[in-house]
């Protein structure tokens, strides 16, 4: 019984899989896109991370279908429905946990995917489609985050919707009436849980689903970078196929099992033993119920969105609003479509790059850290200035690269990968 | 190879940061700890008696069934409706203080649910808490709490600890002149309880507290080690059999 189908001579599969075949391309997409896709053989560490992602979105989609067969969009039953799935129905505090821990888990894997990309020049030509379509996943990630923290209608998932859904306030014109539109409400009530759920169980993991597909098949088609930033397509052996390759199936299937292994240890251990992180994957003010009249003491959103958050509020408010905050935390996710263009080394890895873009890598890694910190802290003391320098020094990564990637210096890249 | 220069201090830059910011988000808090242990049976039983005999009166558990708290804290279901259901004699029913809607007239502030207290504060604050209480004649119901200033409850285990007072000390302020500012409580009068036995009265409810918060939290942790052996061992065959298909790859 072969798992993977085996072709016949005349290339034509026979039996019930031949029967598929002729009404269906089962062989030939299975041969295309996995067992006959080649790609580069030295992948390191660092390309595990895209291989996660679909385990952790497989892990929400199917954690997802469970909890919302017990959970109850409303604000009267929300807070309660989640502790009924947390005492009373069978397994369902694993089911739960796997959510919320895959919520965090999810964006670990994408910031360590999308650093890999920085690192090895993988957004460059020919991948910059592939790029975009992986910064669309991102947004859309962290609205169905946002919107996923809001369901169990615990007292931080309402006064986060209040302080994010309040953002939209700020906009001049139609700030008012687009975030009554947004709530359903004039306040974060029933109906803006309602269509939150709506949105977080159907409409967002749709447009995931469609994304990563286009995701997938962007990169089949231009082919995988890898460490070396080398194209593999341009030395082909006799066969056809790149020297440099290897077939996804079985060579990648069995290394990637090796990796999601090493992830569900770390995942497995969170789990069971520290499901709320020490406040950072569940908030202790969301174990009290939403209570709109009173405010916690610290608002501050999970821990993925506080280098945004931080951004937000690092910017004062100037000629009377506060827009500009806002503005510059979309920046900072739309600075990230224009990094295919904004890099104008010659090379794409970092390997065979000089020590500008080095520093300037590892500042950013430095301050988007900072800015996640900042986030978590009340605006007093040092973090006020920290989050001000992590702004800068995040926006300059970005718009000065063209200019410190062009003075940066170079080493040989070699004609084969290493 | 040129690269493992780069990536590795990269790479640990970045998994470095993750505990760092970690480290950087707890607080220093200021509460006494508590040193509680959910896999100590006994003390939770303890609790669960000390709970219901002073607490439920007031305070619900409302999402705490009677008859799975006696399954987890293996309590026999006679002694259970004997001796510790007060408010209910179903022992399906979740456990439900007898206090009535408006009793937020008689304190200022309707009696918490208690079912989630742990998972919300922390077991430090509960201990604490229960610790906390002195004489403070300005308050309703003649006690202060130095760790919820301007508490609303009235202390109820007074008969067991006995009565604290509040301890001041001199601190200069912006001026430099001297300010009165509490610093802690200390025992006054003695109650029925030694200082150690009421130090593991109030321990035991924590415990309870904690166990009400996550009924599962025991269970959960004594799985989670085999699921981690299980894990190591797949970890080890997954890599052999990568080893094994990638022989051929130089």
């Amino acid at each position: 019984m072969a798992a993977v189908p085996e072709s016949t001579p005349s290339g034509k599969s026979g039996g019930f899989l031949g029967w598929i075949d002729e009404r269906f391309p089962l062989s030939v997409l299975w041969k295309s896109q996995v067992a006959e896709y080649y790609a580069p053989k030295n992948f390191n560490f660092w390309y595990l991370f895209g291989v996660l992602s679909l385990v952790v979105f497989a892990n929400q989609l199917v954690t997802g279908i469970f909890l919302t067969m017990s959970y109850k969009p409303s604000s009267a039953e929300a807070f309660n429905s989640v502790e009924y799935i947390m005492r009373d129905l069978d397994w369902g505090w694993l089911i739960r946990y796997m959510h919320s821990t895959g919520a965090s888990a999810f964006f670990i894997v994408v910031y360590l995917h999308m650093f890999r990309a920085l690192m090895y020049g993988s957004a460059r030509k020919p991948r910059e489609l592939l790029w975009i379509f992986g910064c669309v996943i991102f947004l859309m990630l962290m609205a169905e985050a946002f919107m996923g923290y809001v369901l169990p209608w615990g007292n931080m998932s309402f006064w986060g919707a209040q302080v994010i859904v309040s953002l939209f306030g700020s906009l001049p014109v139609i700030g008012g009436s687009l975030v009554e539109w947004i709530r359903g409400d004039y306040v974060i009530a029933d109906a803006t849980l309602n269509r939150f759920f709506a949105l977080h169980v159907a409409a967002i993991p749709l447009a995931l689903v469609f994304l990563v597909i286009a995701h997938l098949m962007a990169l089949h088609e231009v082919g995988s970078n890898n460490p070396d930033g080398i194209e593999i397509k341009k030395k082909k052996g006799p066969d056809g196929h790149p020297l440099d390759g290897i077939p996804f199936h079985p060579y990648y299937t069995v290394k990637d099992l090796v990796g999601i292994a090493g992830f569900l240890l770390i995942f497995c251990a969170v789990i069971f033993f520290a499901p709320t992180f020490g406040g950072l994957f569940l908030e202790a003010p969301n174990f009290d119920p939403a209570n709109p009249l009173q405010t916690p003491p610290h608002i501050a959103p999970v821990w993925y969105f506080t280098p945004f958050y931080a951004m937000l509020r690092a910017i004062p408010s100037f000629a009377g609003t506060q827009v500009w905050g806002v503005l510059v935390m979309g920046g900072a996710i739309v600075v990230l479509f224009f990094v295919p263009w904004l890099d104008r080394s010659p090379v794409k890895s970092i390997r065979y790059r000089g020590p500008l873009y080095k520093i300037a890598l590892a500042i950013f890694v430095v301050s988007f850290v900072t800015l996640g910190v900042c986030g978590l802290k009340p605006p007093a003391g040092i973090y006020p200035l920290l989050a001000k320098i992590g702004t800068g020094l995040y926006f300059a990564f970005f718009l000065l690269m063209p200019i410190y990637t062009k003075l940066d210096s170079y080493k040989p890249v070699p004609e084969r990968v290493t | 190879m040129i690269f493992k220069g780069i990536f590795k201090p990269l790479g640990m830059l970045l998994l470095l940061a993750l505990p760092a910011g970690a480290a950087l988000a707890e607080e220093e808090s200021g509460l006494l700890e508590a040193d509680t242990n959910i896999n100590n049976t006994e003390s939770l039983q303890r609790g669960a008696r000390n709970f219901m005999n002073y607490c439920s009166g007031c305070h619900s558990l409302k999402y705490v069934r009677y008859n799975r708290m006696a399954a987890d804290l293996k309590i026999p279901l006679p002694e259970l409706t004997q001796n510790l259901m007060f408010t209910s004699d179903k022992p399906f029913d979740d456990v439900i203080s007898a206090m009535p809607a408006d009793s937020e007239k008689w304190f200022g502030k309707r009696p918490p649910d208690l079912s989630l207290v742990a998972r919300a504060k922390g077991t430090d604050y509960i201990y604490s808490f229960l610790k906390g209480f002195y004489v403070d004649k300005t308050r309703i119901w003649g006690v202060n709490n130095y760790y919820l200033p301007n508490a609303a409850m009235p202390f109820v285990l007074a008969p067991l600890q006995g009565l604290q007072k509040a301890v001041f000390k001199n601190v200069p302020d912006d001026h430099g002149d001297a300010k009165m500012v509490l610093s802690g409580v200390e025992l006054m009068t003695p109650g029925a309880l030694k200082p150690e036995e009421y130090d593991q009265f109030v321990r035991d409810i924590t415990n309870f507290l904690d166990y009400a918060g996550e009924p599962i939290k025991a269970k959960r942790q004594s799985m989670g080690v085999y699921v981690i052996l299980f894990l190591l061992v797949f970890f080890v065959f997954a890599w052999l059999l990568k080893k094994e298909y990638w022989k051929d790859v130089h």
